[in-house]
């Protein structure tokens, strides 16, 4: 099987920082976010503790969250084909791949994810720190903190809404999850899902 | 349960009905503003019955003091010097602290289970061993309440004296003050003392006298008697309409549960439309 290399090393592993991270940030967040998941704090060694560390864990998710941003901005630009790709969502949803327009290094899904978390990621630390007791939030006004808390629960709730999808979406399209942790992907995989960077990479 | 009086109506971040088969008396305290002379015992009693001491802080030129609630003082009284008519000054002396609401924002607020409870008699109660320092009882209190230690990031307020009134005690404060301020008892008892006072304030030109148990919060376990009820805004900022902010009840309401439900719809999504739909797999080559 011959392969393509699609991820360095540096940016798999700064892929997995965030993503480490983003589960950590999350269950933690979760613990609070209703008593249904109060039990997660039992994974962080207590309430107490679920509280101390979920900010700091939220930190390092931001911090590297924009370095990977910074590695793959250039390639999420919204072009005209990944609005007529969209359109034919329920084709791609179906497993009818046939006539597709040619997708790049991402397809629109993952376009929008991306933007999706570039906007939320920022809220989610501004509005962590607005309410980051007990460091920032006594210099805060409670009306601030209640725009805060209401702001930082539904940017939660989105993206780990689309980081399901996401995830779920590794494991459906077949040959994905090597990318991440290997680095390469099959000519064939490149050719199927992403036409335009498979031309742009190997030239053929 | 320990103690009969101490029975539990509402509990934090517990979605199931807490035992429920007596009701006890409900309590209430009534703090006469126009019958306090500022003279601090109530605080001093506080501290003493409570075993509380705040840092001595520095005199900020008016007879507040310390400052603000603390999480060592869980009391204070403030001081307005307020002209409603022109040229007739008025002093007049408020004894803040928790109002012990009906229906407590920082019970709504608070995320961790049993750290905040809600007597059937009405006391609202930090259980300082279950709290995890996060600060959401604050956004939730209309009345600017809760205070986080420094020392242990546990939040603290008044507890109206529960384990005084638990054995039929009347709260510290109730005891020591000296003009009869602050009385205690049942809270149908209260209004009706209440309801004498302000006759009494009306007929001595107060016509605006009036019982502070804001029905925004469900009514609340600790009134007052206002010499102007229509403006509680004098009393250094009692708020005329309180309640918990709709944001809190937009972050705590139905919203929560039905977020977590799209959170597992979503799980479920995925997994049964790996199940009909099936992988996207490429034809011509074997991989993973
Ligand atoms: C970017 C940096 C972040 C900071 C500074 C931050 C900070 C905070 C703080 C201070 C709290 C209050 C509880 C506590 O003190 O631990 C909180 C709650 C929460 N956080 Fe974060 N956080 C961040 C990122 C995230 C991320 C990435 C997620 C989701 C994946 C998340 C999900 C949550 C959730 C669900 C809650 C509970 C909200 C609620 O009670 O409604 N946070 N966060
Ligand atoms: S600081 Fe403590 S009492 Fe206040 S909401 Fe958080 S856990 Fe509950």
């Amino acid at each position: 099987m011959s392969t393509i290399q699609r991820y360095t090393a540096q940016e798999r592993s700064n892929h997995w920082v965030v993503a480490i991270a983003f589960v950590l940030a999350g269950l933690s967040g979760l613990a609070l976010f209703h008593p249904a998941f109060f039990f997660l704090t039992h994974l962080f060694g207590g309430g107490p503790w679920t509280r101390i560390l979920h900010p700091f864990l939220g930190a390092v998710l931001f911090l590297s969250f924009m370095g990977m941003a910074a590695r793959f901005w250039r390639y999420n630009r919204i072009t005209p084909a990944d609005r007529q790709w969209m359109a034919r969502i329920k084709d791609v949803l179906c497993n009818r791949d046939q006539g597709l327009p040619e997708v790049g290094k991402y397809n629109a899904g993952q376009k929008y994810l991306f933007w999706l978390l570039v906007v939320c990621i920022p809220v989610l630390l501004v509005s962590g720190i607005v309410i980051w007791q007990p460091w920032f939030a006594p210099y805060f006004p409670v009306g601030l903190l209640r725009i805060a808390v209401v702001l930082h629960a539904l940017a939660a709730w989105i993206v780990i809404l689309a980081i399901i999808v996401h995830v779920y979406a590794a494991i459906w399209v077949k040959g994905s999850i090597r990318a991440m942790l290997r680095g390469t992907v099959s000519e064939a995989w490149a050719r199927h899902h992403h036409r335009a960077w498979y031309r742009d990479v190997t030239g053929k | 349960m320990a103690l009969q009086s101490l029975d539990i109506k509402a509990r934090s971040a517990t979605t199931t009905q807490p035992p429920a088969a007596r009701d006890p008396l409900h309590v209430a305290k009534l703090i006469d503003i126009s019958k306090c002379i500022g003279c601090k015992a109530c605080q001093v009693a506080c501290m003493e019955w409570n075993d509380l001491r705040d840092e001595v802080g520095t005199n900020a030129g008016i007879y507040d003091n310390p400052r603000d609630l603390t999480d060592q003082s869980w009391t204070v009284m403030r001081y307005s010097e307020v002209e409603v008519q022109q040229g007739r000054l008025e002093w007049l002396i408020r004894k803040d602290g928790c109002m012990h609401c009906e229906d407590p924002g920082c019970l709504k607020a608070c995320p961790a289970p049993g750290a905040i409870v809600q007597y059937v008699n009405g006391i609202v109660d930090f259980h300082e061993e279950h709290c995890i320092g996060c600060g959401y009882c604050i956004t939730g209190c209309p009345f600017n309440v809760p205070r986080i230690s420094k020392k242990d990031s546990k939040a603290y307020k008044c507890t109206l004296c529960s384990d005084r009134v638990a054995v039929g005690r009347e709260p510290a404060c109730v005891k020591t003050c000296p003009t009869g301020a602050i009385v205690f008892g049942s809270k149908r008892d209260m209004i009706e003392h209440a309801e004498g006072r302000i006759a009494d304030l009306k007929a001595r030109g107060y016509a605006n006298a009036g019982l502070y148990n804001p029905e925004g919060v469900g009514g609340t376990h600790v009134m007052y008697v206002l010499q102007h009820a229509d403006q509680p805004e004098l009393y250094a900022g009692l708020p005329k309409d309180p309640h918990i902010s709709p944001l809190v009840g937009l972050w705590k309401g139905i919203t929560k549960p039905l977020m977590s439900l799209g959170i597992g719809l979503a799980v479920f999504a995925g997994f049964f439309h790996y199940v009909t739909a099936g992988p996207k797999e490429v034809e011509d080559e074997k991989v993973d």
